[in-house]
């Protein structure tokens, strides 16, 4: 299956232990949802995988908009992943 | 419509008063909410909060917010303006204005602007301690509960 390129942002902690804000990644082709993209990233190293680390909140948006782990995802996205936010 | 600014600069609050309420002769109150750095967090001081955001959402999120808050109450402007970027204690954070004929409104949608900005707008605080530590601040379970007390769905 074909992959496909998607637009990340990380902010916040989760920013500070991937070691970067942003990047264009290839996706597998198999990857159709939030929560599978999440799981693909935790294993692309330790930082990943400490920021993705089970039981740790984090949360998403696809496009801009808040989405669910279900959300698919598809070529083009922009996915942004980061805690529960806390401003106000 | 409600005005919407993201800012490192300060803001003042007079003049966003005296702006909401220009020309205007309908208006016969206006709620406000001003959130301000709080110099300590459980007696460690603070030396500065700094505020992160996701700019290409931020404000789609506060408009939509601002829009749930206009479809509520009948009102007559308002404003919702967040500071980003380093803040030392006693900073204005930010500021929510609503405006209406009556108070009751006013106060409620002001209530409700702050409520539903804390759980549903992309900001993040981080803590620097004066002992040279560093926190990001977690998400409060108070704070859900607050927005949840607007739901309409029971």
């Amino acid at each position: 299956m074909t992959g496909f390129r998607v637009h990340l942002l990380y902010f916040a902690w989760l920013r500070e232990r991937i070691g970067r804000g942003e990047e264009e990644i290839e996706v597998p082709g198999d990857i159709r949802t939030l929560g599978a993209l999440s799981a693909w990233l935790a294993a692309r190293g330790p930082g990943y995988a400490s920021a993705f680390a089970a039981g740790k909140a984090v949360r998403a948006a696809v496009n801009q908009s808040f989405a669910s782990p279900e959300a698919a995802i598809g070529p083009g996205d922009e996915v942004a992943f980061f805690p529960p936010v806390t401003g106000g | 419509m409600l005005r919407i600014r993201v800012q490192e600069a300060p803001f003042d609050i007079a003049a966003e008063f005296a702006a909401l309420a220009a020309g205007r002769a309908d208006i016969g109150g206006i709620g406000c909410f001003l959130g301000t750095v709080r110099g300590e967090v459980g007696g460690r001081p603070l030396a500065a909060m700094t505020l992160e955001h996701y700019p290409a959402m931020t404000e789609r999120a506060l408009a939509a917010i601002a829009a749930e808050a206009e479809a509520r109450w009948a009102l007559l402007g308002g404003t919702i303006l967040h500071r980003v970027g380093r803040l030392p204690p006693g900073a204005p954070i930010v500021l929510v204005l609503a405006a209406a004929r009556h108070r009751q409104a006013a106060l409620d949608a002001t209530g409700f602007l702050i409520d539903w900005l804390k759980t549903r707008a992309p900001f993040w605080k981080k803590e620097s301690f004066a002992d040279g530590g560093e926190a990001w601040v977690e998400a409060r379970a108070e704070d859900d509960a607050a927005a949840a007390r607007h739901d309409t769905t029971k």
